[in-house]
């Protein structure tokens, strides 16, 4: 497997790159096909191209041979029926953009909401886009996104203006159509561009304020619902071609193993089956994926397997043996003299195993050849990387290939790793008919990209007086975000060693990926915990002690409006309530969640029985949206917090079912409230993932505060709680 | 060896040649192209296959064509009737009971198991049916604020 799984690592790491940076994007169409194919595309109707205000294409800068536009951008189409198509390269995997993004092209349109309908993911229609992740649809493709709309609809006011003979000031925009204030005449948008071609343009329309708002900041239910409860919706293995076969790949026993010798003709005697040998790929081919299962059973193969270098328990020993040299992310004033103010010092080190995204759609994808075309029908978070990767491993032009994305079954970082999508184009491209590869559960968690294992050292100095003095902190694999302090603390250092990404070979037995807020669940953990021990150390609430050594009135703010919903009543921990707080900063919004826990000392069991949330994310587009967002998080987090761990020997995953890997049930749920802070007047942030990183400090902090134990190493299993709870 | 299996399908009979041997999720998503039901793990762990056999929820990725013979299926697509949303269904996009919609046709099927055969649930077991039923993005509340709801809607019929 070896050159296939080389050339997919460096694909995939050129993938994966990307997604580090919270802070670049956007949308760069480099657009993909000229006009003329492009209509023929998308058939009737009228396109409106827009430029986009310089700072938008600044923003992206220039990444993987895509330059970004000076020129002009399609991201709206108005029909002839009126209604209005929006085009966006991002997907929708449960998030909620398809709704979101359909707010905001009608608000800033000015057409109805039932009116707008989007094309999401096809590398085909949709101006070039770097990926689904980061939260960075709102943040980033939104506000060029909007200026489209607000540009597209200056025009065709400009064009009302010209047809009704009615200067443009007596004119306004309701529902789709141009009227003349104080009079019945009136023009659709359809009629303005019906039968021509505008590719008139106005610079510098401004978006629309809050005050303006109809339809954006107004809750709305998901508009996939309807789909997604018949089962209408398609998922990648749903999108059937005439004459496919389904793929079922030979596996090596362990990442790193070597194939040295296999037999096929078992295989081959099954009626109906198709086997392909090609180099390092062995699969078997058939239209019905259990006779190919059972054929690829009966394939004898022979692998070397490395000897494993670590284990889940020895892993984070192994880590600090080689780990990189480190990287100051933040540095002021003087360690030596904080440590000299400081009454009391904390040193402590936290721990976090590997995860699995484990989304429950694995990773599938159709691939079809046709003539020197490929199409591909993927569940993947990067469509347009896809396009380029999959166009480079198969000695194609980026051109020849399109990515279709349907409705994605969850990703959460993991489907930015596109190997299965390759091996569907290998294998049509080989065998020139459509192939189906739809991963076993096995196989999703063998080639997932884990959450990296971490360590986080840090050591701190607060007054008898609850002010803290200095702050030495490291973080090992995680990555930085989130690891930036922010509590006003004169004295302090952040360095960052490593990263998923970035990390020496030799650190992870196997491929580390970005999981829901990367690094940021890692940080938070370990810098909300420490807080707390030093809170407690100086006997003072936890929320008072954060408050007073905090400048940043985002996170004020977000705490005392936690506070309120829960109801707190201060008291120094552990008071014996099971009650935790934890706050933290994500893709520019800030969070701050209280829990209530039980803890069984009998069993070691951690039952989180209630959760609140409050979030400030500057202009929310879609309450609804985000305040399910917001229960996502807050549910998936209680697994890192309390179950999830990928259990391995070197490259060999012992993790292959949700029965050795349990996630958050309907039996764990607790009672989780929301509130988001009004901020509409600041630009829009990221709601997809910060309400994820406060839950393993929320809940080791309550854990402490109910036993007066604290847990250094997430997951909190129950045997983990028990030993900690002995040892006390 | 294939036979012939008669059996129905969202209340239409259906005769099949089939090997019996086959699993019901194969045959129904490549065979009769029903792909509401889907594959999340294999092995009856997560539900997202869940179809309801002689009125009760099943994994279909864990049932044999042969233990199909002479029995009904429904899937997802068999609730809708005459173009209105099963009250399940109603509930589920009201209440926003979704995000990425992969484990939901599983998740319906497996609440409408429950309410076939016990029309009044109270949440509790609610939550003990749903349990094996897993959703990665985390709608479970507002799920079980569905299945409430829709229970609630029905008033004590099953349909």
């Amino acid at each position: 497997m070896k050159i296939f799984d080389d050339k997919l690592r460096s694909l995939e790491e050129e993938n994966q790159e990307r997604d580090f940076s919270d802070l670049i994007d956007d949308p760069g169409p480099a657009f993909p096909l000229d006009r003329r194919e492009f209509l023929k595309l998308v058939g009737g109707g009228i396109l409106i191209f827009c430029t986009m205000p310089r700072s938008f294409a600044q923003e992206g800068g220039r990444r993987g041979g895509h330059s970004l536009p000076e020129d002009f951008n399609a991201f709206l189409r108005i029909g002839e029926d009126g209604r209005v198509t929006g085009y966006t390269g991002k997907i929708e995997m449960g998030q909620g953009i398809i709704t979101s993004l359909a707010q905001m092209l009608a608000d800033e349109l000015d057409v109805s909401y039932d009116s707008v309908h989007m094309v999401m993911g096809d590398t085909a229609l949709c101006p070039w886009d770097r990926g689904t992740f980061g939260s960075m649809t709102t943040r980033f493709f939104g506000p060029p996104f909007r200026a489209a709309a607000a540009e597209a609809k200056a025009v065709l006011v400009e064009l009302a203006s010209e047809k009704l003979g009615v200067p443009k000031e007596r004119l306004k925009t309701r529902d789709g159509a141009v009227y003349v204030v104080g009079g019945s005449r009136k023009v659709t948008y359809a009629e303005l561009t019906k039968g021509k071609r505008i590719l008139r343009r106005i610079k510098g329309v401004p978006v629309e304020t809050a005050a303006d708002f109809e339809i954006i900041g107004e809750p709305e239910i998901r508009r996939d619902g309807v789909d997604k409860v018949t089962g209408r919706a398609q998922y990648a293995g749903d999108v059937k071609e005439p004459g496919m076969l389904c793929a079922r790949i030979l596996r090596p026993p362990a990442h790193g193993a070597r194939l040295v010798s296999v037999d096929t003709s078992g295989a081959k005697e099954v009626e109906g089956v198709e086997v392909v040998h090609e180099g390092d790929l062995v699969a078997v081919l058939h239209p019905d994926p259990e006779a190919a299962e059972k054929a690829l059973g009966k394939i004898k193969a022979m692998f070397d397997k490395p000897q494993p270098y670590a284990d889940d328990k020895t892993i984070f020993e192994h880590l600090l043996k080689v780990a990189p040299a480190g990287e100051v992310v933040a540095e002021g004033g003087n360690l030596a003299e904080g440590l000299k103010a400081a009454d009391y010092i904390v040193d402590e080190t936290f721990l976090n195993s590997y995860v699995a995204h484990s989304p429950m759609e694995p990773h599938t994808a159709l691939a079809k050849m046709d003539g020197n075309k490929l199409t591909i029908w993927p569940s993947t978070q990067t469509p347009f990387p896809l396009q380029d990767a999959a166009a480079s491993l198969l000695g194609m032009l980026s051109a020849n290939v399109r990515v279709i994305t349907p409705f994605v079954g969850g990703g959460f970082g993991g489907k930015s790793a596109i190997r299965q999508a390759l091996e569907a184009a290998r294998l049509a491209k080989l065998t020139g008919k459509p192939i189906q590869v739809a991963w076993s559960r096995a196989e999703e968690f063998f080639y997932d990209t884990f959450r990296p294992a971490a360590v986080v050292r840090i050591k701190a100095g607060v007054t008898k007086a609850g002010l803290l003095t200095y702050w030495d902190y490291g973080v090992y694999y995680a990555g930085s975000r989130g690891s930036e302090q922010f509590y006003n603390i004169p004295n302090h250092r952040t360095m960052s060693y490593g990263s998923g990404w970035t990390a020496p070979q030799s650190a992870h037995p196997f491929a580390t990926g970005p999981w829901r807020a990367p690094g940021n669940n890692t940080n938070t953990h370990a810098r909300e915990s420490h807080i707390d021990m030093l809170a407690a150390k100086v006997g003072m609430d936890p929320i008072e002690f954060r408050l007073r050594n905090l400048r940043d009135e985002r996170m004020q703010a977000v705490l005392r409006a936690a506070a309120d919903k829960f109801g707190w009543k201060p008291a120094k921990s552990p008071s014996g309530r099971g009650l935790g707080v934890a706050c933290g900063t994500d893709v520019g919004a800030v969070v701050a969640h209280i829990a209530e826990v039980a803890v069984d000392k009998k069993t070691g069991h951690v039952q989180v029985k209630r959760v609140v949330c409050a979030q400030e994310m500057g202009l929310c587009i879609n309450p609804e949206g985000a305040r399910i967002q917001m229960e996502g998080c807050i549910t998936m987090g209680m697994g890192y917090a309390l179950t999830e761990e990928v259990k391995f020997t070197g490259g060999d995953i012992h993790t292959h079912n949700f029965d050795t890997y349990t996630i958050p049930r309907f039996s764990w749920l607790p009672e989780i409230e929301t509130v988001i802070v009004d901020a509409k007047d600041k630009p829009a942030q990221g709601g997809g993932e910060p309400a994820v990183i406060c839950m393993g400090a929320v809940v080791a902090n309550a854990v402490y505060d109910a036993t007066g134990v604290r847990l250094f190493q997430l997951p909190m299993t129950p045997e983990r709680v028990k030993a900690a709870l002995s040892r006390a | 060896m294939k036979e012939t299996l008669r059996f129905k399908l969202n209340g239409k009979p259906v005769s099949l040649q089939v090997d019996p041997d086959r699993t019901l999720l194969w045959v129904l998503r490549y065979d009769l192209k029903l792909t509401g039901p889907k594959y999340g793990c294999g092995e009856a762990l997560c539900g997202a296959c869940t179809v309801v056999l002689d009125r009760q929820a099943v994994r279909s990725c864990s049932v044999q064509m042969r233990d199909v013979a002479g029995k009904e299926v429904t899937t997802i697509e068999g609730l809708e009737q005459n173009g209105q949303l099963h009250p399940l269904q109603e509930a589920f996009v009201k209440h926003d009971a979704l995000q990425c919609g992969y484990c939901t046709p599983g998740m319906i099927m497996n609440a409408y198991g429950l309410l076939l055969n016990n029309p009044q649930p109270t949440r509790s077991q609610i939550i003990e049916h749903m349990e094996g039923n897993l959703c990665r993005c985390g709608a479970h509340m507002l799920i079980v604020e569905a299945i409430e709801t829709a229970a609630k809607h029905m008033g004590g019929r099953t349909q």
